[in-house]
């Protein structure tokens, strides 16, 4: 110390003042010297004037009340007062800051606390950002201790002034100090909103620097927010642990050394501060100083280090996704297995990681969670490889009894890298043991099998003579065709052997014919193969790859001109309008066979053309010309053709998924053309005037709903019935119904055809039965009476809101039909636009005399009062009950939208 | 000010007999009554004479407080209160009051029947003990007198196990007994609200451990036993009847059932049924998952665990065998360890602590000949794994407890006092708190700084206080000094302060006062300071005379005379 007074005294200018205080700023000083060189230091300080030496003093002040065995009361006093002589603005934030240190220092003197509050205070109104800041820092950090209750109010109404300031730093720093408080409110609720609170500061100045009250040193704001947040994982409240481990998940800007450390729960490093390697060296032989618990008699304390380095509480961020994944909650535990998911898909490295506590999770004892788990390990799979011993573990799972389960680990299969070639086979083995433990799996474990075999086909080429087990010698007998695991087997071969050209030498013949057969039977499991000796059919073949994807917009170029074609035609009596109608539905319907992607908009294509053909027939029938009784059958087949049309209508509204308002309004357009035909034949067929009065106030009331609900898409129906009509409107108020007959008559038969524009996407709404397959010969027996539960498993796709809308039919021979609806929790969904229809359906007879088919089939159920007119669904309550709901009866009705499956049954007679 | 004293008469810097006294508030209460296991003289109880040389404890004591069913926290309960005799209150939750009867007599059998000791308590004695038990709920504040009140949280560790915070006034104290912040497969986590309390007393068995993950520990164990059984070897998993027992029950049970493993597992001693029993009843005792399945399945109805019989340990092939009591010091599970030690393929599990001393102890210590009573020998050839199931806090759990609950002080019982040092060093340097370790028998003293309640009448308040005098009377009730005198019935007195001072000066005595009055004028500027006709000069509420003495008419004696509000003004 008395070399530094000699020094300082022989500087003569600032410049020199300042390299001697960074040379000391270097060396060690012991505790006991720390209160002369103190001295010393402020004496220099009062006779400075240079502003960038007295700011070094004030750090240098910081940095040595910091010495160990130093207690830096003794200097408080001194430092307020330079602080109230300071003049310049850098200075007097160092100074805070020093005053910040000596406060951490000091935690138990309520003395010293009150003076710093107090001069916090006094400096809060300073005019420089820095000053402001860092009085709110000190105020946060001396405020967080207990303390009487009045000095506590005061501290954060006092932070909470500044919450307004002129200044986005100050206010950051303001905001900061205060959710910091709060985190360790008594209050659940707060500390659930102070979590929030952090978290949106730290979205927003993830970047800037905040210093640590312990230390000198600085971190990122998110990382500090991350330590912070990842602390109250282990929150006494488990609604504050849920919504701690959610927020860790959406902090993806945290940085990796932080982030690898939530899953070490010993990595006794504390979050705060970035280490020296020196340091880090140290943390490594201080690592041994906690057991695992997992050896007897490790946990002998080894030698004390110096603990300032060993942090447990503070390093609450070590091991926060450990707690959070043995929450004693399954709310929290599934909050942490997304978090990880979020974070692991932006890290591969944290991905690698996280791996072991995923699969670990997979052994969870709530089915919820361990779905998730699986689900999880899917949306990382790309990032990793499975060990050996981790496939063994997800392996297991497949023994699980839980069919979601099962499915969700298949699913993950599909996009699992293995690192080996036992690894396949073990795989490969263990499928095989579900399939036999659980035959309904069928599907699936072929499905994943093609996926794993495509994926790996070099890890697969070792293993094609065992698998199918070939000889070189001898001829090994055949193996049976029908066999699901025999085809699972080639199932993986086979799609190995696609990217592999040397595996087919390996196959046997038989193996040649059985692949032609599945190739044919089950195509979507079996690909292509160049085979030896083999015909390349490539031209055929859809799914052939390259030109896939031109030819989808060439397809969709051909669409396009077809209906293009067809606006040509002028009105519906125009000369050969029907041929050209009939060539362009078989083109339309062909294309949508070709191409899959474009078979929702073809098929809507047709649908809409055929009505269109439909009704032109029904209008150019001859009836039109020739007296009512004489032609009372032709009038059959047009009353038959106008039902067909609304049918058809219906379909094409309620089917189809993505149809935007102009097509609505078209497919409304056609309808009200339908309805205007069968007022046309009622009034031709039916005598009397009283019934066609009132269908003619229906049909006005129609047309003046779709005016109201598509008056947007007016300009666009230009020239159409409607337009005419519409023209007409004063006349056909006015007029009698039998003239309004024949108004309709005419416009109906001169108006064009309407031009369907298509969307950008259409989809139809498919179902397909699984299960039952229909295949059963074995009839299912039950006594009479009572009721017997049929399975059944179908997916859907683009169904919007299956809960509501999918019914199950089902049909007995003699005509009886009922229609059930299922419960919402047989719905799942798998995928976006897919769902799974899980359910059992109850049937019941009387007593047959021999066992006989049912059908049984899926039905979209609609009503047109829900979703017909597109505008009524913004309408309110209120709005809904004063009339404007559209005068047009509610349409409800259901629309078979799967092909019915059979179903062998046999109700007996009881026996008394 | 007031005092909290804590004496651990068992659990001291050591594991095992746990009993704490603790003096609160002018009460007396005891935390836990148990015995140690690794003595059977005098030692296994604790030492009550300390409370008393002779006589009854129950004028010693205010209450008696049970955390759980273990024996080193309640083996000691019917030996002190019907032999030293204690007939005050006992606490102790629901399932611990149903469950504690059984081990007790368990306990008994084993040593008066099978160990033929005399001078022990009988199996009367634990029903009268258990006449004297109240039982308490979770949370339920329950007042044993006008001022002592105790609240129980839960504890994880075992069934019924509970947290006890005692209140006397506004000083308090937690006790832990034994906890576990990581929930199990059968039970949840221990959780206390932000009581502050003056003392929080914990358990710290596993101050020196931060253990990994329970899922990666729940994984190790299955492989072990799994591969175990695949070689055809047997495993013995000695346990205590209660407790681990049933977790570990509960995950083979789940584990056999998803791996479809056939061989079989068995339970010994029929108290386990009995416990199980209670176990199925105290569902909501339970973890969160058992809560809510048990409608459709009680997770402790095991298929495929059966009762084992003696015979069955001879049984060729693989088996596994849950056996009691857990530190392999007695009784079936070291009959069948004797009996299985010779075979490589077999296999030994321990699952939780061991008591120095015990044959458990030291074969995890790596001892492979143990010597047997009767100067036998036996060599231990199978294997001998270490697995910590023990549902204790560890380090970092304790950590956690602390923040939980924010103490003043903390205490550490239960635990090793190497251990226990190192674990004080981290709270001390992490909390900023006192941390103590008291050895059995010694006394810890924490000074409390109790706020005390004061009543006020509003009129006094409104009237400044500063110095308005007034007096604490009765109850903690202020009053006025003019209205507190009144009501004793005594006069008002004055207190003045006097001082002579000897000056020199011819005048006379007028003229030197005088003198003096335009001197103090020209100094005290800003200070009321009158000349009054009696002779005097008052400055503020000072009064200065003059008197010149009897001998010396020069030598003025000058008289100041000051009241003793103005003292405190001064100073």
């Amino acid at each position: 110390s008395a070399a530094l007074h000699v020094d300082l005294c022989k500087a003569t200018n600032s410049t020199d003042a300042l390299q001697y205080l960074l040379q000391f700023a270097r060396k060690p000083v012991e505790a006991e010297s720390v209160e002369g060189v103190v001295r010393i230091l402020l004496e220099h300080y009062y006779k400075e004037t240079d502003t960038s030496v007295r700011l070094k003093i004030a750090s240098l002040l910081g940095l040595l009340s910091k010495t160990q065995g130093f207690r830096p009361d003794c200097i408080v006093d001194d430092i307020i007062n330079t602080l109230c002589n300071e003049k310049s603005h850098q200075v007097l934030a160092q100074l805070l800051d020093t005053l910040l240190v000596v406060g951490t220092e000091l935690p138990d003197s309520p003395a010293v606390r009150q003076r710093l509050v107090q001069v916090s205070c006094k400096h809060l109104s300073d005019t420089y950002f820095g000053v402001r800041n860092k009085c709110l820092q000190l105020l946060g950090c001396v405020g967080t201790w207990k303390d009487t209750l009045g000095l506590l109010r005061d501290v954060q109404s006092i932070i909470s002034d500044y919450f307004g300031d002129q200044d986005p730093r100050v206010r950051t720093a303001a905001l900061k100090a205060m959710a910091c408080r709060l985190l360790s409110d008594d209050y659940e609720q707060v500390r659930s909103a102070a979590v929030q609170m952090v978290w949106v500061l730290s979205q927003l100045y993830p970047e800037s620097i905040v210093p640590i009250p312990s230390s000198n040193e600085e971190i990122r704001l998110v990382d500090d927010a991350f330590g912070k947040i990842s602390h109250m994982v282990s929150d006494g409240s488990w609604m504050v642990r849920v919504q701690a481990a959610k927020t860790l998940g959406s902090m993806l800007q945290v940085s990796p050394h932080f982030l690898e450390q939530t899953l070490d729960k010993k990595l006794m490093s504390d979050l705060r501060r970035k280490r020296t390697a020196h340091e880090r060296a140290k943390e490594l032989f201080a690592s041994g100083e906690f057991s695992s618990g997992r050896k007897w008699a490790d946990d002998a304390p080894k030698e004390k280090l110096d603990t300032n380095t060993v942090n447990l509480i503070a390093s609450g961020a070590c091991g926060a996704f450990v707690h959070g994944l043995e929450d004693e909650m399954f709310e929290v535990r599934i909050a942490a297995v997304e978090a990880l998911c979020q974070l692991a898909r932006s890290s591969p490295t944290f991905a690698e990681k996280c791996l072991d506590f995923l699969v670990d999770m997979f052994n969870d004892e709530i089915e919820e969670v361990r779905l998730q788990s699986i689900h999880v390990l899917r949306q990382i799979s790309t990032h990793i490889t499975l060990r050996e011993d981790q496939l063994d573990t997800v392996l297991a799972v497949l023994e699980d009894s839980s069919r979601d389960i099962r499915e969700a680990l298949h699913e993950l299969l599909c996009y699992t890298n293995v690192s080996t070639k036992e690894c396949i086979q073990l795989a490969l083995l263990e499928l095989l043991k579900n399939l036999n433990k659980y035959p309904t799996d069928r599907n699936s474990v072929w499905k994943c099998l093609k996926f794993l075999g495509s994926r790996h086909p070099t890890l697969v080429l070792p293993l094609v003579p065992e698998l199918l087990s070939t000889h070189p010698y001898f001829d090994t007998p055949e193996p049976d065709m029908d066999d699901p695991a025999y085809i699972a087997v080639l199932v993986l071969v086979f799609n190995a052997a696609k990217s592999c050209p040397t595996m087919p030498a390996l196959f046997s013949d038989h193996t040649f014919r059985h692949y032609a057969y599945l190739r044919d039977s089950l195509s979507h499991l079996v690909p292509p193969l160049r085979l030896p000796g083999r015909k390349q059919v490539l031209g055929l073949d859809p799914v052939d790859s390259g030109s896939a994807s031109g030819s989808v917009e060439s397809a969709q170029l051909f669409l396009q001109q077809s209906l293009n074609r067809i606006s040509t035609i002028q009105n519906l009596e125009a000369p050969g309008a029907q041929d050209l109608l009939n060539f362009t539905i078989r083109d339309v319907q062909r294309l949508g066979h070709l191409q899959t992607q474009l078979s929702g908009a073809a098929d809507f294509c047709a649908t809409y053309l055929r009505c269109q053909l439909l009704l032109m027939k029904a209008l150019q029938e001859k009836l039109w010309n020739m007296a009512v009784p004489l032609c009372l059958k032709q009038n059959v087949t047009a009353t038959a053709a106008a039902r067909q049309i609304l049918e058809e209508t219906y379909k094409l509204e309620f089917l189809y998924g993505g149809l935007e308002n102009r097509q609505i309004a078209t497919i409304h357009h056609v309808r009200l053309q339908a309805k205007a035909l069968q007022l046309i034949l009622s009034a031709r067929t039916r005598q009397g005037l009283d019934p066609l009065i009132s269908s003619c106030e229906k049909f006005l009331q129609e047309i003046e709903a779709f005016q109201r609900s598509f008056l947007t898409e007016l300009p666009h129906l230009h020239d159409s019935f409607v337009d005419k009509l519409l023209e007409l409107k004063p006349r056909i108020s006015a007029c009698s119904s039998v003239e309004l007959v024949k108004i309709l008559q005419t416009t109906l038969r001169q108006s064009g055809l309407l031009q369907l524009r298509l969307p950008e996407q259409i989809h139809r709404a498919t179902a397909t039965i699984i299960e039952p397959t229909g295949e059963s010969d074995n009839p299912l027996r039950f006594t009479s009476g009572l009721v017997v539960a049929l399975d059944i498993d179908a997916t859907l796709e683009h169904v919007q809101d299956p809960q509501n809308t999918v019914k199950v039919q089902v049909l007995y021979p003699d005509g009886q039909s009922h229609v059930i609806h299922p419960k919402p929790g047989d719905f799942r969904k798998p995928g976006a636009d897919r769902h799974r229809l899980i359910t059992q359906v109850y049937l019941s007879h009387t007593a047959w005399t021999e066992p006989s088919q049912i059908e049984v089939r899926l039905l979209l159920s609609y009503s047109s009062a829900s979703s017909s007119l597109s505008s009524s669904k913004h309408l309110g309550w209120s709005d809904s009950s004063d009339g404007l709901q559209s005068p047009e009866a509610v349409v409800e009705g259901t629309i078979p939208f799967s092909k019915p499956v059979k179903v062998f049954i046999m109700p007996k007679p009881a026996r008394r | 000010m007031p005092e909290i004293k804590v004496t651990p008469l068992g659990a001291g810097q050591d594991v095992g007999r746990s009993c704490i006294l603790v003096s609160i508030g002018g009460k007396n209460i005891m935390l836990d009554c148990g015995m140690h296991m690794g003595y059977n003289d005098d030692r296994r109880f604790p030492d009550f004479s300390y409370i008393t040389q002779n006589g009854r404890l129950t004028e010693f004591l205010d209450c008696v407080i049970i955390s759980h069913f273990h024996l080193d926290h309640c083996g000691a309960l019917p030996y002190m209160s019907e032999m030293v005799g204690y007939d005050g209150p006992i606490y102790m939750t629901h399932p611990t009051k149903a469950i504690c009867p059984i081990l007790l007599e368990d306990f008994r059998k084993i040593t008066v029947d099978k160990k033929g000791e005399t001078n022990f308590f009988t199996s009367q004695m634990i029903k009268d003990c258990m006449k004297k038990v109240i039982p308490l709920n979770l949370h339920q504040t329950v007042q044993v007198d006008d001022e002592l009140e105790i609240k129980a949280y839960y504890a994880g560790h075992v069934l019924g196990a509970a947290m006890v915070h005692i209140k006397v006034g506004s000083e308090s104290v937690v006790y832990t007994g034994d906890y576990n912040m990581t929930p199990d497969r059968h039970l949840g986590a221990a959780w206390i609200d932000k009581c502050r309390p003056d003392i929080l007393i914990s358990e710290s068995t596993y101050a020196t451990t931060i253990r990994d993950s329970k899922r990666c520990r729940e994984r190790d164990f299955l492989k072990k036993v799994h591969e175990s059984i695949e070689r055809g070897g047997k495993v013995l998993i000695p346990v205590f009847a209660l407790g681990r027992a049933q977790e570990l029950c509960i995950l083979l049970e789940t584990f056999w059932e998803r791996m479809n493993l056939k061989a079989p597992i068995y339970f010994s001693t029929g108290l386990t049924e009995k416990a199980n029993h209670y176990y199925k009843l105290f569902i909501t005792w339970t973890n969160q998952k058992i809560r809510k399945t048990f409608v459709q399945r009680n997770m402790f109805e095991f298929k495929h665990i059966k009762a084992f019989d003696r015979s069955y340990a001879d049984n060729p092939g693989p088996m596994v065998v849950f056996a009691t009591p857990g530190m392999l010091h007695a009784g079936q599970s070291l009959q069948i360890f004797k009996k299985w030690a010779g075979n490589e393929k077999n296999m030994v599990i321990m699952p939780g602590y061991c008591v120095q001393g015990t044959i458990g102890h030291k074969i995890l210590n790596g001892q492979r000949k143990l010597e047997m009573e009767g100067r036998a020998t036996l060599d231990v050839k199978l294997q001998v794994e270490y697995m910590s199931f023990s549902a204790h806090a560890d380090a970092k759990g304790i950590m956690q407890l602390i923040r939980m609950a924010e103490p003043r002080n903390m205490l550490l019982v239960h635990g090793e006092a190497v251990k226990m040092e190192f674990l004080k060093g981290k709270i001390e340097q992490e909390f900023s708190i006192n941390c103590y370790m008291p050895a059995n028998g010694e006394t810890t003293t924490v000074t409390t700084n109790p706020s005390v309640p004061v009543d006020i009448s509003l009129n006094l308040l409104k009237r400044e206080m500063a110095l308005g005098g007034t007096v604490c009377y009765g109850d903690g009730f202020l009053v006025s000094s003019e209205q507190a005198l009144k009501e004793l019935g005594l006069n008002e007195h004055q207190l003045r302060f006097t001082c002579r001072v000897q000056l020199q000066d011819p005048h006379s005595d007028p003229d030197t006062l005088h003198r003096i009055y335009t001197h103090l004028k020209s100094v005290l500027k800003g200070y009321t300071i009158q000349h009054l006709p009696d002779g005097t000069v008052m400055v503020e509420s000072i009064v200065i005379k003059v008197s010149s003495s009897a001998e010396d008419p020069n030598t003025k004696v000058l008289l100041l005379s000051w009241s003793y509000q103005v003292t405190f003004l001064r100073c």
